[in-house]
């Protein structure tokens, strides 16, 4: 097809089911996928509440019987770690009329108890006990505990849930972006990372599908970032331009990467990923020695870590982590934390300073993609054209030595990607 | 309790300060604003409530002076997007109480109600401050300002402007 080629219109038809192969297509996809409260439905059922999303991390919640609100789509989410120290993860609706059970951040608790009419549960989800029991004769106590969801699973300490009992296992979800996280671990001395600094949360006027395909968009930086590239010399810039060597990548499953790698082996200078060296951060350098010893601790200090987007909701920035929470069709937050590696005290706190400054509601690079977000929202309401255009560097999209579809760094490959997906899921739904 | 004849020149003095402060940012005159530090100026503005240790938890804003300026370089670029076109802003200052003073420096609270206009929508901004004011000269330079925004545990809309 003729990159410049008219798509067919398309005559919204609210009696009929969307016809996705016509709304999602090679290179085009229809604005209304961001604008549709019925499509938002669709997704919710289709996306969010059937496959594997991530939720939160095993170091939130690292004592038995702590507790943190997490959320999975619009749905609030307790992630428990019970008394034997096993991962629950409970909606937050007590089964009698409905109430909120939990209404703190985050905590210690055993059990929780309803405020309305005092059922109690275990942090495990079952009924302990409901006051004046002789009011019910033949309840089942069985199935009147806290709603759990379906599957729940951790992949080195990152936590998964999916709300559908069967369906792909998270291994098979996940694939190759395993070896992202496995890489995000490898960063740390101790092969850990800890989410401990507390998140952020940035709420922005926009579908969610917009940031999800811009945390991998490499061909907005020079232009959307420009204000602090000129003033700070980050060095990030240059990745993402036409000269550099790095690569955008669509893993399949929704997954997709701008691997930098290329750019930094160019360099060939440990800790540069980090814009930093190695000799200022002597601690670090000789506990990753010691850990893994000295060549491979040089590869991983050159490789740094990934800049992957986990479909449909964890963003590895590098140095933070970003979980992305639809809330309505044109309502999204993105939660925020750095990233803090097990034994690094020093990098750590260069980690946190670093995010504070980029990301968040007033950072110096997220407050202008927000910006970008709730542009496009607003522009996609416009009727003419109907269409966004995706093609970027399709020419000369290319497989690399793994079978993955490539492309240069500015290249759209991974909106691609995301899209395919996308379609994939909402016609077997 | 009443105050002494020198306590009220101090709270009239850091009042003005506060005012002057507010409408500066309220304008965008982001030059201005900026001398109002002292070399050693933070500005902090917490998330998830008072906000704990800045140095182990994450903040919305934790500048030092460096990242003050970096910030102001940043807004004098024209390309700050999220502040392109500007935000329309109206800040009312209230329930200014000096809290206490050393001689060189005086520490203020003040409630301020901050309203924004935005191509986004029109966005209702409360916070709690905190101030260390450090005398010099004849006045005040600012060596510490702490926003405790109301709605901070909650999810914010951007807010590239200054607080």
């Amino acid at each position: 097809m003729d990159n410049c080629a008219t798509v067919i219109p398309i005559v919204p038809d609210r009696s009929a089911a969307p016809r996705w192969d016509q709304l999602v297509q090679a290179d085009h996809v229809h604005g209304s996928l961001y604008t549709d409260p019925a499509i938002f439905q669709a997704e919710l059922a289709a996306i969010w509440f059937r496959t594997w999303v991530y939720v939160g991390h095993e170091s939130e919640v690292p004592n038995p019987n702590d507790y943190v609100m997490k959320s999975i789509g619009p749905e609030p989410v307790i992630m428990t770690r019970a008394k034997d120290g096993s991962i629950h993860l409970l909606h937050n609706r007590c089964p009698h009329r409905g109430n909120r059970v939990c209404v703190t951040d985050k905590g210690n608790a055993r059990s929780f108890t309803c405020p309305y009419h005092g059922w109690t549960f275990a942090n495990d989800g079952a009924l302990k006990g409901y006051p004046f029991p002789s009011g019910y004769e033949d309840a089942d106590r069985s199935k009147l505990g806290l709603g759990k969801v379906a599957r729940v699973q951790s992949y080195r300490g990152f936590v998964f849930g999916s709300m559908a009992e069967e369906g792909p296992t998270l291994e098979e979800h996940l694939g190759a972006a395993m070896k992202a996280i496995d890489a995000v671990c490898e960063t740390s001395p101790e092969g850990e990372v800890q989410v401990t600094a507390g998140f952020l949360k940035h709420k922005v006027r926009s579908n969610w599908k917009f940031l999800v395909e811009n945390e991998t968009d490499g061909y907005h930086p020079s232009f959307v970032h420009a204000s602090i590239f000129e003033v700070a010399q980050s060095g990030i810039g240059t990745l993402y331009s036409s000269e550099s060597t790095a690569v955008s990548r669509d893993f399949g499953n929704g997954h997709t990467e701008n691997d930098l790698r290329p750019e930094f082996r160019k360099r060939d200078v440990p800790m540069s990923w980090f814009g930093t060296t190695a000799e200022k951060l002597p601690e670090y350098t000789q506990k990753m020695n010691a850990a893994y010893g000295e060549e491979k601790a040089r590869r991983i200090m050159i490789d740094g870590t990934p800049h992957i987007m986990i479909f449909p909701n964890l963003f590895i920035a590098e140095i933070q982590i970003f979980v992305i929470q639809p809330i309505a069709v044109n309502e999204t937050v993105q939660h925020v934390t750095a990233l803090q590696f097990k034994g690094a005290p020093d990098l750590n706190r260069r980690m946190r300073q670093q995010t504070m400054g980029s990301v968040g509601p007033a950072g110096f690079l997220l407050a202008d993609d927000a910006e970008m977000y709730e542009r496009t929202q607003l522009g996609v309401q416009s009727q003419n054209p109907e269409w966004l255009y995706l093609g970027r560097g399709r020419h000369r999209e290319r497989r690399d030595e793994n079978g993955f579809r490539i492309g240069d760094a500015t290249d759209e490959t991974p909106s691609r990607g995301i899209w395919r997906h996308y379609r994939a899921l909402m016609e077997a739904a | 309790m009443a105050m002494t004849p020198e306590q009220r020149a101090t709270l009239e003095d850091v009042t003005q300060f506060i005012y002057r402060e507010a409408r500066l940012q309220d304008e965008h005159a982001y030059d201005a604003w900026e001398a109002l530090w002292t070399d050693d100026g933070v500005y902090w503005v917490p998330a998830n409530g008072e906000g704990g240790d800045p140095e182990q938890e994450m903040s919305i804003l934790y500048d030092n002076r460096s990242r003050i300026a970096l910030r102001i370089r940043q807004f004098h670029t024209g390309k700050r997007f999220s502040q392109t076109p500007r935000s329309g802003l109206r800040r009312v200052v209230s329930n200014i109480e000096v809290i206490g003073d050393d001689g060189k420096e005086v520490r203020v609270c003040s409630n301020a109600i901050v309203f924004e206009s935005h191509v986004r929508g029109d966005t209702i901004w409360a916070s709690r401050n905190e101030y260390t004011l450090r005398r010099e000269g004849e006045g005040f330079r600012m060596a510490r300002k702490k926003v405790v925004l109301v709605n901070n545990g909650t999810a914010l809309w951007s807010m590239a402007f200054l607080i």
